[in-house]
């Protein structure tokens, strides 16, 4: 079982999600869509680790999954308070830095 | 690398779908779709303990977790297609496909060698190969994870939580209010008048009628006044008005 079509899937997916964020306004939405980029990364991970005999890679996958649990957690707690204050989770309304 | 060709066409559909999608739900179910697929593709390539993992905290415990924060913020807030900056979106599909053009290409032009194949890595079981990598080699990672679980734990909670800025309300409190109220300005102390029982209607949106033929404005919910929804009375007494006069006209002809 040849390595390269999962390495061009998991580019195929990391490009989609990047699109994704540049594209999407909602935050939530882009918050999936940095989840996707994530995915595909650990996709090439888990690929590589079999193309090279050794587990490192799935560990690497693991770790990559531990974070973006918590980076979730505190992303979306984020998104929270700024609909709380805002009434709203479109990205381009929370821009008050601009001035 | 039958389940490859199946699930990686999947794949593509479902991710291009969350960029289509106009609501958030449903680019959620999307991305749950990919994730799913994902999983079986770690299966696919000896990676049991991962699929498990993937499904349960990816698929189980995040993807959840974006949808209870999706109801939270309202499952109807969809994107609004006015774009802000204007040609933003053909710029991203531009920058997107040569972003994806260049990754691609670029992995082409790498030769990936022959693919060894886990099979010597993990002699006595996956979970226990990569139980040996983390509590080994990798053991202080491992352990500043747990740092960065229950900071985000923490931070979450601080995030979320509120300050209560004023006192909560007690019974006494509300009971108190309301004698000074009627000593202030007369309002009446006990409960507010019930909503009109009639003859042919008793609901909610039917004011009480007062003594002097008024409708009383406390009796109806002022949520149901506001939508202007509330029948007047007297509309009921006409509308009896009628059907008496057509039951004397169906009993003279009788």
């Amino acid at each position: 079982m040849e390595a390269g079509p999962f390495i061009v899937l998991s580019a195929i997916l990391f490009t989609i999600g990047a699109t994704g964020v540049l594209v999407r306004r909602n935050a939530i939405v882009v918050f999936m869509c940095v989840e996707l980029m994530l995915n595909a990364c650990n996709l090439a991970l888990v690929t590589f680790a079999r193309v090279h005999g050794n587990l490192d890679g799935q560990v690497a996958a693991f770790f990559v999954m531990v974070v973006a649990a918590a980076e979730v957690v505190v992303g979306l707690a984020i998104i929270m308070t700024i609909f709380r204050t805002r009434r709203s989770a479109s990205v381009d309304d929370a821009s008050l830095l601009r001035f | 690398m039958a389940a490859f060709w199946v699930l990686a066409p999947i794949m593509v559909i479902a991710a291009l779908g969350i960029l289509f999608v106009r609501k958030a739900v449903h680019a959620a179910l999307l991305l749950a779709v990919v994730m799913i697929s994902l999983a079986i593709l770690y299966l696919v390539q000896d990676a049991p303990f991962l699929f498990a993992v993937q499904i349960i905290v990816y698929t189980g415990a995040i993807l959840m977790l974006f949808l209870f924060v999706l109801m939270l913020v309202g499952v109807d807030a969809s994107d609004s297609v006015v774009e802000t900056i204007k040609g933003q979106r053909l710029m991203s599909a531009f920058v997107g496909l040569l972003f994806g053009g260049t990754l691609i290409f670029g992995v082409a032009q790498v030769g990936l060698g022959a693919v060894v194949g886990l099979d010597a890595a993990q002699e006595d079981g996956n979970v226990p190969a990569l139980a040996r990598l983390l509590f080994s080699k990798y053991v202080f990672a491992f352990e500043a994870t747990s740092a960065l679980l229950i900071t985000a734990a923490i931070g979450a909670m601080v995030l979320a939580h509120r300050e209560r800025l004023t006192p909560k309300q007690t019974q006494a409190d509300k009971a108190n209010e309301r004698v000074r109220e009627y000593a202030e300005s007369g309002r009446h102390l006990g409960p507010l008048p019930a909503p009109g029982v009639f003859a042919r209607h008793n609901a909610v949106d039917t004011p009480a009628l007062l003594p002097d033929g008024t409708a009383s404005e406390l009796s109806i919910n002022r949520i149901l006044a506001a939508r202007g929804t509330v029948r007047s009375a007297p509309d009921l007494a006409e509308d009896i008005k009628e059907l008496t006069a057509q039951q004397e006209n169906q009993g003279g002809e009788a």
